[in-house]
């Protein structure tokens, strides 16, 4: 990881460090555009963007073509976005563009998507491709919120709903690794059953009334003390007129998050260990190169694949029980609405690695998080925003921005000789 | 995903004998076998056995109601019954019925088809969904413009618009599947969803294409009269049955005759059945990919575009969003065995299934029709998961077989 790299002073990939100053060049340029410098000339915005592009220019004509072009899209937006800034008025920018409640509520909308990408990318890493995430995901938000309520205990909630997601992963499993099924037709056989399970148990067992509003939920991190003893250091009042300062803004933002994005975002380096520090995420990884190869050295082809598929589906449950007990505190039918295939989209975003696919999330959860903010100047036009990861994701995949290459033998069933 | 560069085709082509023909010393079970994968009849009818019975069960354990009166409930909700009430009445209830379902089985033709023709030339389309939006929100515009237009040009002008829109719609992963191998399946779902929040922003509140005069309501305009296409069973302003059903038919027709007489059919077969050899046979393998999916695509937004103009008329947020119609293509595709035949059947089967299921239909003295719709979607799931392991079937049959021949 390059930011890890930089951050301990040995730069492994000049070229790579050159694209991303200008990625973080260009985020600038957005950023003084913005509440609280609000610069309301577009000119040092410029500037910046074209010191952005040149940096990525130059990385890209010298090999480093994937953070290249990031940096050049990253000075093209963060114009575009500083010009709109320059143009709109202070006032509505100022209600639109609160940082804390801005990163606040991003963390909340990239939870969901980063247990479900992270899961993703064990399955798909390990040979199987799992258009399931979204059924499985369901099926966690449902049965989640439906043992938390009916055994009173949030825990108890969680615990159900990620084995109603591993139960499913292990039908996908069977299907694709013993039956050899087509997996992508078994991933959707598995988002037409969660979708006609839960619909079905939720009018069930709550009718129209929907879910009873006193259900135990998981419960956030009190990190009080963040804008405690540091508070004082906002007092300072440092950068530029917001009252709150920077440290206040980071109490603010991480005071009081739930506990599960605590989790996801601990489960982000884990994988990363895991999948790259780990005898068995080297066999993780084998499986999903090269079976016939892994197989000969004496690794259980199918054993590690059944695993990683049934961890993919608990992670997936996860999220999708962060969504009902932890996020919005109800159910409705198919909840999920589409976060499942976002989470894949994320996970192929981001290459098929843990912190890709973690900063896949995160720009899409800031979009989702700007969306819902936005209507404040069209409310039509924040619409857009939604589909802002899917364009993306088609343009990465499209190999304009670097290609997106899968594990080789992803999608493939392997057959023991 | 594997093939990223174009290799072998994901998707096993479904409903292809495996280049053996069946020889008299077979035992039965291989006949079987055989004609299973020659896409005979007993494997689909298995599945959808064996889905109805589960879901029997489902609503024996969850409700304690008879499973077999709520199937029949469903059936008659279906207007199923109508073929049974002889003399024939054509304005009975039962008819009215029939004539939901078959507006529905429309759609699931033409949608079944978008995934079948793709599978013919080894592509998943699972962008039916968004082909078929993309062909419902052109056509809404362009029906709820020109009022005053020649009403048979207008439906005709709507219709090509629509399916052009489909098709482009899945050229696009086409193009991309052709020129720098991006897997059908991670284009598709992406643009399937990028094609929904765009509806959602045309027709949202203040979006261009929202209704004139209800400015509070994120719905589209109305399809003016001279653009809605001809209802000749039933009563038009009770939604009756439209001439789309021929559309339809003539489409299964179209389909059977581009991948069995043409040039461009025996390519796309050619393709399905084994890229690199067509290659080394010097078709091209891009081109035959490039205009599997536009062809498939056209199908979907043609779906698209005659539910508009044959019964919606507009299009909501709230339609956009929760439409599964082209996902239920592919459990059609499936089902049928992506042939003509076989997707006409399997449509049928899902639009009495969608259409007995509805709470306009079925009567909820016997059965909930909230949770009847669910058992819909259980149903459609079980059988997507049963049809794609007649491996499974073949299994057992050939374990039966190896222990016949372990203890003789």
């Amino acid at each position: 990881m390059t930011t890890l790299a930089v951050a301990t002073g040995r730069i492994r990939n000049p070229l790579r460090a050159l694209a991303w100053a200008g990625i973080v060049l260009g985020l600038i340029g957005a950023f003084i555009a913005l509440p609280p410098i609000t610069t309301r000339s577009w000119v040092p915005s410029l500037l910046l963007a074209l010191l952005a592009a040149l940096a990525g220019v130059w990385a890209i004509t010298r090999g480093e073509k994937r953070f290249g072009w990031y940096a050049i899209a990253t000075a093209a937006l963060g114009f575009g976005l500083a010009y709109l800034a320059t143009r709109s008025e202070i006032g509505k920018l100022e209600t639109v563009v609160v940082w804390s409640a801005l990163f606040a509520s991003m963390l909340r909308y990239a939870t969901p998507l980063i247990f479900g990408a992270l899961g993703g990318m064990f399955s798909e890493r390990s040979g199987v491709v799992n258009v399931g995430l979204e059924g499985m995901m369901l099926m966690g938000a449902f049965f989640g919120i439906m043992a938390a309520d009916k055994l009173d205990s949030w825990f108890l909630g969680l615990l159900v709903g990620i084995l109603s997601g591993g139960a499913m992963a292990l039908l996908h499993a069977i299907w694709s690794v013993h039956l050899r099924a087509d997996q992508i037709i078994s991933g959707f056989a598995i988002n037409f059953l969660a979708l006609g399970i839960t619909g079905y148990l939720f009018i069930d067992i709550y009718g129209q009334e929907g879910t009873p509003t006193d259900i135990p939920s998981i419960p956030a991190v009190n990190l009080d003390f963040l804008s405690g003893p540091l508070g004082w250091l906002g007092d300072l009042d440092w950068i530029g007129g917001q009252p709150a300062g920077v440290f206040t803004a980071i109490g603010l933002i991480f005071g009081n998050l739930n506990l599960m994005i605590w989790i996801a975002l601990i489960l982000v380096p884990l994988s990363w260990v895991v999948l790259f520090k780990t005898p068995l995420g080297l066999r993780i990884r084998a499986v999903g190169e090269h079976p016939r190869a892994a197989d000969t050295v004496g690794i259980d082809v199918y054993r590690i694949r059944y695993g990683a598929v049934i961890a993919s589906g608990m992670l997936a449950a996860a999220g999708g029980a962060f969504l009902s007990i932890g996020f919005v505190n109800s159910f409705n039918e198919n909840m999920t609405a589409g976060r499942g295939f976002i989470a894949l989209a994320a996970m192929i975003f981001g290459n098929w690695r843990p912190f890709g696919a973690a900063a896949a999330c995160l720009l899409f959860g800031f979009s989702s998080a700007l969306a819902q903010r936005l209507p404040e100047y069209s409310e039509s036009a924040a619409v857009l925003f939604q589909a802002l990861p899917y364009v993306l994701t088609l343009i990465a995949v499209a190999g304009v921005i670097g290609r997106s290459i899968p594990p080789a033998a992803d999608g493939r069933p392997y057959q023991k000789q | 995903m594997s093939d990223v560069e174009g290799g072998t085709p994901p998707v096993q082509p479904f409903g292809q004998p495996e280049g053996r023909l069946p020889d008299p010393e077979d035992s039965f079970g291989q006949r079987l076998a055989l004609a299973q994968r020659a896409g005979g009849l007993v494997a689909p009818l298995l599945t959808v056995l064996i889905a109805f019975v589960m879901g029997g069960l489902v609503v024996l354990i969850t409700t304690g109601k008879n499973p077999i009166k709520t199937y029949q409930a469903i059936f008659d909700g279906a207007g199923l019954n109508w073929f049974f009430q002889i003399p024939w009445d054509f304005d009975s209830v039962a008819a009215f019925n029939l004539q939901q379902t078959l507006i529905q089985t429309t759609t699931f033709i033409l949608v079944g088809l978008a995934v079948a023709f793709a599978f013919r030339c080894g592509l998943f389309n699972i962008g039916g969904q968004g082909q078929y939006l993309a062909g419902a929100i052109i056509a809404v515009w362009v029906g709820s413009s020109f009022e005053h237009m020649n009403p048979y040009l207008h439906v005709g002008l709507a219709i090509v618009i629509g399916t052009l829109m489909g098709a482009l719609i899945a050229g696009i992963a086409g193009f991309l599947k052709a020129t720098v191998g991006a897997h059908e399946v991670i284009t598709t779902i992406m643009l399937n969803w990028t094609v929904l929040w765009i509806g959602v922003y045309f027709f949202g509140l203040g979006g261009p294409l929202q209704n004139d005069t209800q400015t509070s309501v994120p719905v589209s305009n109305d399809v003016v009269e001279g653009a809605k296409l001809h209802v000749f069973w039933g009563d038009p302003l009770l939604q009756g049955l439209h001439i789309g059903i021929f559309f339809a038919l003539g489409a299964l027709v179209v389909y059977s005759l581009i991948l069995n007489r043409t040039t461009l059919g025996y390519g796309v077969k050619a393709v399905g059945f084994n890229p690199e050899a067509a290659r080394y046979g010097g078709i091209s393998v891009a081109r035959n990919y490039f205009l599997a999916m536009a062809i498939s695509g056209a199908f979907a937004g043609l779906a698209g575009a005659i539910d508009i103009l044959g019964w919606q008329f507009r299009l909501s947020t709230g339609d956009v969003q929760t439409s599964v119609v082209g996902f239920t293509g592919i459990a059609v595709a499936l089902l049928g065995r992506n042939t003509a035949i076989g997707t006409g059947l399997a449509a049928l089967l899902f639009g009495a299934l969608f259409t007995g299921t509805s709470t306009r239909n079925l009567d909820p003295d016997v059965f909930q029709p909230e949770l009847a719709s669910n058992l819909t979607l259980l149903i459609q799931g079980l059988v997507v998961l049963f049809v794609g392991v007649d491996i499974l079937v073949l299994w057992l049959l050939g374990r039966a077989r190896r222990r016949k021949a372990a203890t003789t």
